[in-house]
């Protein structure tokens, strides 16, 4: 029995955010890598590197360039008999995609796992991660989506690189029932917010979208993402991939740093598990203050620039 | 047209939640509780597309709800909000999403529905499967984390919220939404449309009759809560705080 992971790519290598999706796969056995749509093919000869990969199935048909999950999901139901697991990252795509799948196999699937304790025992966040439930699973093939936060990324090379690549068709599917038609994707210089080191994140405190110029000066100097609350979103001060939090994105970078962030249950849920926590709050009484390593009273509009400003100094050491 | 719009009696978004001395779940007894935020933004989606005319004045309106007695307080805000008629397939609180999806196939079949509208996710299992479950049961297309929707002659053109932006899609009808957050701001109720909806039909559907197995595929083996963090300390300045984080923390 194969343990699967439908991994994303973008026409050269595996996405990031199924890296991690790997690691917490590969912690059952040899897995198996599906890579589906244009691109697949190259996409699984640089895959053929990432250790613990021993086969990978390419289905390189056009008709699964946009993801749909009409789509897809007969693709993996076709795939299932002979699988005991199969994994996703819990990206847009993944969650889209797995519980059409799960409903079609008739499994209930297990979302966003932050560990696996056995083959069929995972931990999962609950109540926006304020509680975590342990559940066994009783389908005889678990389909799961692993929280990217949860599990570091593999490494793209450091395996035998003799992972055998097997072509296989696509699925009919109904060709009518979706149909994609454009898409926005914002394109930044700066790294993903999922798998940025640093995210320095502003709230409703920057008061507009012309202020965040002051994080992205901070973000520059440090190699950093970044992101926003909320309340900033629905604001309007910036478009809503910036969103980190239960609802939004999922983060544990090294550093996170919250500028006119209150800290709000929702939003403490998308970045609690960061490594370290700093805070620029002018008020002393926001609850960002009890999950922060540091913590700073002050306008942000002051604070800000001079930390900006004192980095130059601390970095040049 | 006819649009069923799924509702779930969760805890309030702002209570701050506990698990019980038992580690087995977490404490809903005496708990304030509140329609799933994600379905509020369902209910006002379709509300909106009776209002504006893209959907003609005599449509109807559906909410259901899947859970014990008191879910019916959960439809009758839907109703105060504007929903039509409500129906309650009675059964137990905490169902999993493959089964509540299973329940919500047999009521579609029943009420022959165009649209259904789900919120993307439950803020106590945050499971973010069963609109998506719904539409695969069904063979129908999904508009999953919708934050635009619109009737496009027989199909529905959808804005859906991904990774790294906005998805476009086009549906067939009929067809399943589930809704991100930014799809609008739901109303508050006001007072006479509370008492009205006093008055509105709301059926009981018993679960059992539905025809569908009703016991859990997973075991909870324990709920526990997430370690704390430990308390950080206040630094006085800007530059003490780059200070801290480059020669303390290492954080880069």
């Amino acid at each position: 029995m194969s343990i699967l992971v439908f991994a994303e790519h973008d026409g050269k290598e595996v996405k990031t955010p199924s890296l991690h999706a790997i690691t917490a796969a590969k912690s059952l056995g040899k897995i198996t890598l599906l890579l589906i749509g244009s691109g697949a093919k190259t996409a699984a000869e640089s895959a053929k590197n990432i250790p613990g990969v021993g086969e990978i199935l390419v289905a390189e048909s056009e008709k699964y360039n946009n993801l749909l999950a009409e789509q897809v999901a007969p693709l993996l139901v076709s795939l299932a008999a002979s699988c005991s697991h199969i994994f996703a990252a819990a990206t847009s795509v993944g969650k889209n995609i797995f519980p059409r799948t799960a409903a079609l196999l008739d499994v209930q699937q297990i979302s966003e796992i932050s560990a696996v304790k056995s083959a069929d025992t995972f931990i999962r966040p609950i109540y926006a991660g304020n509680a975590l439930a342990t559940v066994q699973s009783r389908d005889k093939v678990k389909l799961i989506t692993v929280r990217m936060a949860a599990f570091e990324a593999s490494p793209r090379t450091g395996g035998d690189g003799t992972a055998a690549i097997k072509s296989i068709d696509a699925v009919a599917g109904h060709d009518d029932l979706a149909k994609f038609v454009s898409s926005a994707l914002s394109h930044s210089e700066r790294p993903e917010l999922t798998s940025a080191r640093i995210v320095i994140s502003g709230g409703r405190g920057m008061q507009n979208g012309e202020n965040f110029k002051l994080l992205d000066a901070v973000a520059d100097k440090l190699g950093a993402a970044v992101g926003a609350s909320r309340a900033a979103v629905d604001s309007g001060y910036v478009p809503n991939e910036f969103q980190v939090g239960q609802t939004g994105k999922v983060i544990a970078p090294d550093l996170y740093i919250a500028v006119g962030i209150s800290g709000a249950i929702q939003h403490l849920a998308g970045m609690k598990d960061s490594k370290v926590i700093a805070c620029i709050n002018k008020d002393a009484d926001a609850p960002i203050f009890q999950v922060a390593d540091y913590g700073l009273v002050a306008d942000l509009f002051e604070a800000v620039p001079q930390f900006s400003a004192a980095l130059d100094g601390v970095l040049k050491k | 047209m006819k649009i069923l719009v799924a509702v779930k009696r969760v805890t309030d978004a702002n209570v701050k939640i506990r698990v019980n001395a038992a580690k087995t779940a977490v404490e809903l007894t005496n708990v304030k509780m509140a329609m799933n935020p994600f379905d509020e933004i369902g209910v006002e989606a379709a509300l909106r597309l009776k209002e504006s005319g893209q959907i003609d004045a005599a449509s109807e309106i559906i909410a259901v709800s899947v859970g014990a007695a008191t879910s019916g307080e959960t439809i009758r805000t839907a109703l105060a909000m504007g929903a039509d008629r409500g129906i309650l397939v009675e059964a137990t609180d905490g169902l999993e999403p493959l089964i509540v999806a299973k329940l919500l196939q047999q009521v579609v079949k029943r009420e022959n529905p165009e649209l259904v509208i789900l919120g993307k996710q439950a803020i106590d299992d945050d499971c973010n499967q069963t609109g998506q479950m719904l539409a695969g049961l069904l063979g129908w297309a999904q508009g999953s984390f919708a934050s635009k929707l619109a009737i496009d002659g027989n199909r529905l053109a959808v804005t859906r919220e991904v990774d790294g932006g906005l998805e476009n899609v086009s549906l067939a009808m009929p067809a399943i939404i589930t809704t991100d957050l930014r799809l609008n701001e739901p109303r508050y109720p006001s007072l006479p449309n509370i008492m009205k909806a006093k008055k509105k039909p709301l059926d009981t559907l018993p679960a059992a009759e539905l025809g569908v197995d009703l016991s859990p595929r997973l075991v909870v083996i324990s709920v526990e809560e997430p370690p704390a963090r430990k308390a950080g300390i206040r630094v006085n300045s800007a530059a003490e705080l780059a200070d801290k984080l480059h020669n303390e923390a290492k954080a880069f």
